[in-house]
């Protein structure tokens, strides 16, 4: 191809000739060009410009420039642009060309403003009645023009005022419309979900399109959706493999054909859909095997395209169900991969590589020697790419030497981004695998002095906290930590000058932790190498502070030394250090303070802190009785200021009664009923009491020092590891070796490579099974940790691979929960309560549910005997089975019985525990809760719960953690969620350990998913109120939804449908206009304005949360729609 | 497709496509990043790169460097055979293409890529069709062109 574009700069003066009908456009662009390439100095050029630009400027705003001269005014615009110089002064004209001009100035206009401005800008807004007025023009230039603007940049807020045309040009006879229009959706799409959520049959009629261009553009769309949820388009799989087949078998016109090869794009998107879809599925698999056999033996010409086709479908073949057949014959086509001389090819190959070995380590042994050539090659991307894959095949046999390999690429690399990933890895790989404890230790020195302050905050904490917690075996643990001290004196007798800060950090931490194990050290010479490193001048005052710590942790003895430090610092301008001087001096004179405060070797699991301040009781009791007023939190306090206020000058605040009775409902789980009841009742015994049975209840609760998911239990699991142990001897390698790379002569660079060969693969050996088929028994980590919160960065490629399918059916049982149990039981029960009356005089629309509720409760309560009273909410230890799930609503907490909660839904079980959640709405919060069933005859200890969820502020408040569980009982764990910022669905995950038999530690994870619904709460206001509130707010989306016509009051149907669905509160109807009010659990409003047109109920939604109204609007559709 | 860069030899930007949303002074540091890792690279090396989290796929043509920045699980190879597709557009359309062409015209060069490329993603991979669709806008313009300036020349806009 190069040689057809080939041409030279001296083609420069015929080229004005020939082109003298295009030329009269550009023709002061052109003299623009041209004096811009005689200009020798970037000076100069600046200069140029910025008199142009100035032209330019009073010629745009000349009353007298014409449209045409505008037009050509843009083109030189865009250039200045493109240089690199600010020409903003033109985007308003842009618009303005786009607007106003004839089509030959709307494509000028539009690719400027599509090249000036990004989605986000404000300009973008004047675009919008252009854009509207040329779709529907009945020229087809400018429909597509505006359409192509529009899935290009297109501010957000105003999809939904283009979405109804851009939808109608599906069905236009015209292809191009068709195609453009699809894209634009898919836009939409990509940035704005939730409004293109009701068109997704469109979409379908788009596959079946009978032109390849638009059904092609549809599978963009489907790509994505079933990325994000496979199971829904599941019977989609025939139509995809259908449609491959005919690509596959010539039936496209030849136009899509690319190198002879049909439709390569085509081909791409349908594979990745399909691995998609056949992923952990074997029925879905099975519909594909024949295509992908097909597609692999077509694959066949040596063209770049063919090999991209290639790619793929070994990727899919080696991603969906297992076919040994199929497995074989991508294997094969990878080897044609790496083999090639072209280093495109190889580098792909490598890819593919280092994605089939972690189904199949074996597969990289027969490439051994391309992978070693590839190691030392000059090309960075192709080395990188390499210790990629050596990473996914190491184990505990070849980890020095794969690991040696990263550190030497990390010693010569630059890239910063490189060296923090590959960093991380190579930490990862020395936890999992390190032989010994010295190579441990220098491995991680190494880590520390290259990753530098690069380092991802988890890695020198992940390190710490191994060095902390140790394993089971204390003697080891000491070994291991000597190690480092000894290492870390040696380093720190050098020059200290260059080491990164957090590996100073590091190494003063373990000092001041584990310098006494070191008998033969002397504590001067710690000391005053500690002290040593405050000298020096590069070292950071955050650094300062852990060297401080640690000399405070050295034992007394040297008070001498330490007086003299202290006094130093006495006069230091860093108050934090001043204040640490300060402790250090009083700590080394009193050592029985001293050994109080940081007592040697306490057990990390002996520290416990009250979180719950109850220390603090007896202080509060004094102060209330001393005449105190009782605490109140800020939002409360807030709210009361309100009230107070004679004349409301904030127009977006609303005064809502508080009563106090809520008040003491809301504020159960937080300390602050100790001082409201207290306050109340003024005595103090009593106090206690009421504390213990309602509200804190600290025995049984074990808390500990830590992160919130640390915990004391050792885990028994080693982590999964994925790569077979199997002992091969290394001839028998270097046997395997030779065989697939018969090498005729060896030279001594040669052996060398092959010594490397040996030592790279071994481990990996042909007798070891193969992890896809049979099970792989994994070698024992050196050091085995306890479960980590995120333990996603996790390597072994299986590992990966089940929690993601556990998570992935686990989501899809609770997907269905949500709109099955959710969407239908919910409003049942809180129908009846919001017929009577729209206005209440209760702060809180839900507290009306309370009869209702009721009427449930004493029903199942009635089981248990009615009057039975629950003493201690956190641990019920109750005789009657509680097999059935509905049943455990009754163990719902006193305190909470009269909360509005859906019902009760199993997350998960095994033999041993069943848990099921239930989640009740509270005003402020959403509350979740756990529900523990021991399902043995004997009982269950050290129960452990966590819970995580990234897009909701999660808090335990009691219950997450229980000694001790009787057989046949249930206890209960109490979460609280809070969503900030709105988020239509969000799913969280969590586990809970526990122990059946002592030291042997059970995980068992389980995930759910909530939605928005679940933090929506009414909000109750007049009509009065309402319009005061609907004018304070800015952010709007509008849309139109179904109207339900079943009924003689469609309007009304369909509201009440509405606030069944989500919790919305019904203001006013008035004619054909309903108001309707919502708000985010206590926090931002939601206002909706909705009006029947014709067959449509026009919804406007105000919020002062941007992303709030789309949040309902999906959900509004989601409840119409399943009606 | 996150976006496509096009410059010379001598490190000038002759065409920028961005289908991500970012300020004017990021995508002039990036651009800047990007040409100059570009440049840097040998000849014989291989046309991928990995920078920052994304992929950057390369080819150079005669002078001009072409230059598409991927997420990182796109297929690599693909994403050049795009670059090629759209070299052949340009080729065709311009008759044997040159820096030149692209440099004097870069808004047509503009107004093919968005035919072929929308929103980040092939939009029509049959070079018939693109080049269909190019001529009948031009071919509009050209009709437009002739009473348009005839009304321009007497005053009448």
């Amino acid at each position: 191809m190069s040689d057809v574009v080939e041409k030279t700069l001296t083609a420069l003066p015929g080229l004005f000739d020939s082109q003298t009908g295009a030329a009269k456009i550009t023709n002061r662009l052109r003299q623009l060009v041209k004096s811009i390439t005689e200009l020798t100095s970037k000076h100069e050029e600046e200069n140029l410009i910025k008199q142009e630009l100035c032209a330019m400027k009073e010629q745009v705003s000349s009353p007298n420039t014409s449209m045409k001269q505008m037009r050509e005014i843009m083109v030189r615009a865009m250039y200045c642009e493109m240089l690199g110089y600010d020409a903003s002064f033109t985007y308003i004209h842009a618009i303005k060309l786009a607007q106003q001009g004839g089509v030959l100035e709307k494509r000028v206009g539009y690719l400027a403003v599509s090249l000036f401005l990004n989605e986000g800008h404000e300009l973008l807004l004047l675009l919008v009645n252009t854009v509207l007025k040329d779709l529907q023009s009945t020229n087809l230039i400018e429909a597509c023009m505006a359409l192509t603007v529009v899935a290009q940049v297109f501010p957000k807020d105003m999809i939904p005022a283009v979405l109804p045309l851009v939808e109608d040009k599906l069905s236009h006879p015209k292809e191009i419309i068709r195609r453009k229009a699809v894209l634009a959706l898919y836009k939409f799409y990509l940035i704005a979900p939730n409004q293109v959520q009701h068109i997704h049959g469109k979409f379908r009629k788009a596959l079946s399109d009978r032109d390849p261009g638009v059904m092609a553009s549809s599978l963009h769309i489907y790509l994505q959706l079933i990325r994000e949820s496979p199971d829904s388009y599941k019977d989609l799989t025939g139509s995809f493999v259908t449609i491959l087949k005919q690509v596959l078998g010539g039936k496209l016109p030849v136009d899509f054909n690319y190198h002879s090869v049909p439709a390569p794009w085509l081909q791409i998107q349908l594979l990745r859909i399909l691995s998609l879809l056949g992923k952990e599925d074997q029925s879905t698999s099975e519909l594909m095997y024949e295509v992908l056999d097909e597609s692999l033996r077509r694959a066949e010409m040596n063209h770049n395209i063919t090999y991209a086709i290639l790619y793929e479908c070994v990727k899919a073949v080696y991603t969906i169900h297992p076919k040994v057949e199929l497995l074989e014959k991508a294997a094969r086509c990878i080897g044609n991969f790496v083999l090639s001389p072209k280093i495109n090819l190889k580098y792909l190959g490598l890819k593919a590589l280092t994605y089939v070995v972690q189904h199949d380590a074996k597969l990289a042994l027969q490439h051994q020697m391309t992978i070693i050539e590839c190691l030392d090659h000059s090309d960075f991307t192709i080395k990188r790419e390499t210790l990629e894959l050596l990473f996914r095949i190491t184990n505990a046999q070849n980890v020095t030497v794969i690991v040696e390999k990263m550190l030497d690429f990390l010693r010569g690399c630059n890239d910063e981004h490189t060296i923090i990933h590959l960093v991380g890895k190579v930490s990862e790989l020395a936890e999992k695998f390190a032989p010994d404890n010295s190579w441990f230790i220098q491995t991680m020195n190494c880590v520390f002095s290259i990753g530098g302050d690069l380092l991802q905050q988890d890695v020198p904490n992940n390190f710490l906290r191994l060095l902390a917690e140790g394993s089971e075996s204390k003697e080891e643990d000491d070994q291991l930590r000597l190690y480092a001290v000894e290492s870390y004196l040696t380093v720190l007798k050098g020059h200290t000058s260059h080491l990164p800060q957090c590996f100073l950090q590091v190494m003063s931490w373990v000092l001041g932790e584990y310098a006494h194990l070191q008998g033969s050290v002397d504590r001067r010479e710690v000391i005053r190498l500690l002290t040593q490193l405050l000298d020096q001048r590069s070292v950071s005052s955050e650094t300062r502070v852990w060297i401080l710590s640690a000399l405070t942790k050295i034992p007394e003895g040297q008070t001498d030394l330490i007086l003299d430090l202290a006094e130093r610092l006495a006069s230091s301008q860093d108050t934090v250090l001043r204040q640490q001087a300060q402790e250090l001096q009083h700590l080394s004179q009193d050592s029985q303070l001293h050994e109080w405060v940081l007592p040697r070797g306490a057990p990390w699991d002996a520290i416990e802190v009250d979180s719950s301040l109850s220390f603090l009781d007896g202080f509060v009791s004094e102060a209330l009785a001393a005449g105190a007023a009782p605490y109140k939190p800020p939002h409360q306090r807030q709210e009361e200021l309100c009230e107070d206020r004679a004349l409301n000058l904030e127009p977006y605040s609303f005064s809502l009664p508080v009563s106090l009775s809520s008040c003491s409902i809301t504020d159960r789980q937080s300390p602050t009923l100790l001082s409201v009841s207290s306050g109340l009742s003024g005595n103090s015994t009593e106090l206690s009491q009421k504390a213990g049975s309602s509200t804190l209840i600290l025995e049984g609760v074990k808390r500990v020092w830590g992160k919130d998911g640390y915990l004391p239990q050792k885990e028994a699991t080693a982590p999964l590891v994925d790569e077979p142990s199997a002992a091969v001897q290394p001839p028998v390698q270097q046997e395997a070796a030779e065989r697939t790379e018969p090498r005729p002569e060896l030279s001594t660079r040669n052996q060398d490579k092959q010594q490397l060969a040996s030592s790279l693969f071994v481990g990996l050996g042909v007798g070891s099974s193969v992890s896809l088929l049979g099970k792989s028994e994994a070698p024992p980590p050196r050091f085995r940790k306890k479960p980590r919160p995120h333990e996603s960065s996790s390597s072994s490629g299986t590992s990966e691979k089940s929690s993601d399918s556990s998570c992935r059916s686990s989501h899809n049982t609770t997907d269905s929960f949500l709109y099955g149990s959710f969407l239908e039981e919910e409003p049942a029960t809180s129908k009846s309560a919001f017929d009577h009356t729209p206005k209440s005089t209760t702060a809180n629309g839900l507290s009306q549910n309370k009869d209702t509720k009721e009427d449930k409760h004493t029903n199942t309560s009635q089981i248990f005997g009615g009057d039975m009273v629950i003493v201690r909410p956190s641990t019920i230890q109750d005789k009657h089975p509680p097999s059935e799930s509905s049943d455990l609503t009754a163990l719902l907490p006193a305190d909470l019985k009269d909360l509005p909660h859906s019902d009760v839904i199993s997350l998960t079980s095994d033999p041993s525990l069943s848990l099921s959640s239930c989640r009740l709405f509270r005003d402020e919060a959403l509350l979740l809760l756990i529900f523990i069933s021991n399902c043995t005859e004997t009982v269950i200890k050290d129960i452990a719960v966590q819970l995580t969820c990234e897009e909701l502020k999660t808090a335990s408040l009691r219950g997450n953690i229980v000694d001790c569980l009787e057989a046949r009982s249930t206890s209960v764990c109490h979460y609280a969620l809070l969503m900030d910022d709105p988020h239509t669905n969000v799913s969280f995950t969590g586990t809970v350990s526990y122990q059946t038999q002592p030291g042997h530690t059970n995980t068992l994870p389980f995930s759910g998913t909530l939605s928005t619904a679940d933090f929506i709460r009414p909000l109750v206001l007049t009509t009065e109120e309402y319009g005061k509130l609907w004018l304070s707010l800015s952010h709007d989306v509008k849309q139109n939804l179904k109207l339900l016509t079943d009924a003689g009051d469609p309007l009304r149907t369909t509201l009440n449908a509405l606030k069944d669905a989500l919790q919305l509160h019904v203001v006013d109807i008035i004619g054909s206009e309903g108001i309707v009010a919502c708000r985010l659990l206590s926090s931002a409003p939601c206002l909706l304005h909705c009006r029947v047109s014709g067959a449509a109920l026009v919804m406007w939604l105000r919020s002062p949360h941007p992303a709030l109204p789309d949040c309902i609007l999906y959900h509004c559709q989601r409840a119409l729609a399943h009606r | 497709m996150q976006f496509m860069l096009l410059f010379s030899r001598q490190g000038k930007l002759r065409l920028q496509k961005w289908y991500v949303a970012l300020s004017d002074t990021q995508k002039k540091k990036i651009s800047r990043e990007v040409i100059q890792i570009v440049l840097a690279r040998k000849p014989k090396m291989c046309s991928f790169l990995e920078w920052r989290d994304l992929k950057i796929v390369y080819k150079r043509y005669a002078s001009l460097y072409f230059c598409c920045a991927v997420e990182d699980q796109e297929n690599e190879l693909i994403t050049l055979e795009i670059i090629h597709r759209y070299v052949e557009l340009l080729d065709k359309y311009f008759g044997s293409v040159c820096e030149l062409d692209i440099i004097f015209n870069f808004e047509k060069a503009y107004y093919i890529l968005d035919e072929f490329i929308l929103g980040g993603e092939a939009q029509e991979t049959s070079k018939k069709n693109v080049l269909k669709a190019i001529e009948q806008a031009d071919m509009l313009q050209e009709e437009a062109e002739t009473p348009r300036s005839v009304l321009e020349e007497i005053g009448l806009t």
